[in-house]
């Protein structure tokens, strides 16, 4: 039980991934979770505004099920899995937040500066919680795939698409991390 | 009830991505600022073994649980489409913290913030299809 409360490594989450990756096409399916954005926007009646929203959501109903279990997993994981909310972060990685006004980095899973309700409930967090979202959606469906479908689907295909949009995330994310997040922070 | 297998196979991705802390807000600044090998060494070594996996679906040796041959749809082609579309995923990665997997790990976490997040990602998807035609693909 020890090994399981503990914080995973990378050996040990990367191949149990591979297993999921594996278990999806085992049961005739496939693995990637940003489609589900469009299927919800299609319950939630897109197709009146947009007709690509016009598809018959029900045959992807597999999927939903599956970010279902996301939800169950996390709750799991959380109440009963994590007695050490603690994340062993770099220290110089601890440094440079902290530069940036941001305490305690890794004392828990999220940064209170932009998770906690206290920020979520400003303008300007509330404002940096949506933006992210949108670039996800937005980037995600644009590209065809996120981490899942690009990242480990189509990276294992050896898929020249998915060497490019996964080449996009890190161009992507180093501008946002280096360049961006210290003119907000 | 045929349903339930994804079910536990989701609830088997949340906890992974949850004891590796992948939904860590603070992992994946981690990794941008390329301070940590831990982000890398977990995709890295899924896509290690997907490699194999996706050679065997290719080759007929892995086969669905029906003992039907797997085929994987190829991603659509197009170097905007791929490009922009993920350089614009990785800002909103990168500034959330959180891929549309953690977020629904995140939400089973008690984590009200993050159906902000999840909102946006929906609004975005809808968005795309709302001006896809105007963009470069």
């Amino acid at each position: 039980m020890d090994i399981i409360l503990q914080p995973w490594a990378w050996y040990v989450a990367g191949p149990l991934i591979a297993l999921v990756m594996y278990l999806m096409y085992y049961f005739g399916k496939k693995f990637g979770v940003s489609s589900n954005l469009e299927t919800v926007c299609a319950i939630g009646g897109a197709g009146k505004f947009v007709d690509f929203f016009k598809f018959d959501w029900r045959k992807n109903k597999w999927n939903l099920i599956f970010v279902v279990g996301l939800i169950v997993g996390g709750f799991i994981s959380d109440q009963w899995l994590t007695p050490d909310q603690t994340v062993a972060l770099n220290p110089q990685t601890v440094e440079d937040l902290s530069e940036m006004g941001f305490s305690n980095a890794g004392a828990s899973y999220l940064p209170n500066e932009i998770y906690g309700v206290e920020a979520m409930l400003t303008v300007k967090g509330f404002i940096i919680l949506l933006i992210a979202g949108i670039f996800v959606g937005f980037g995600s469906r644009y590209a065809g795939g996120c981490t899942s479908g690009h990242g480990i689907v189509g990276l294992s295909s050896l898929s020249k698409e998915s060497f490019i949009a996964v080449g996009g995330f890190f161009i992507g994310g180093l501008i946002m991390t280096w360049l961006i997040l210290p003119l907000i922070f | 009830m045929k349903y339930i297998k994804f079910l536990l196979v989701g609830v088997l991705f949340g906890i992974i991505l949850s004891k590796s802390e992948v939904i860590s807000w603070y992992r994946i600044y981690e990794m941008f600022k390329l301070q940590s090998f831990h982000m890398y060494g977990v995709i890295g070594s899924a896509v290690f073994i997907g490699i194999f996996i996706m050679f065997f679906f290719k080759k007929g040796k892995l086969k669905t649980y029906k003992r039907e041959a797997v085929t994987v749809k190829p991603k659509v082609k197009g170097i905007s489409k791929n490009l922009l579309g993920g350089i614009i995923f990785g800002f909103g990665w990168a500034l959330g913290g959180a891929c549309p997997g953690p977020m629904y790990v995140l939400v089973g976490k008690g984590i009200i913030a993050i159906l902000i997040v999840l909102f946006g990602a929906h609004l975005g998807a809808f968005l795309y299809h709302s001006v896809k035609h105007r963009l470069p693909h």
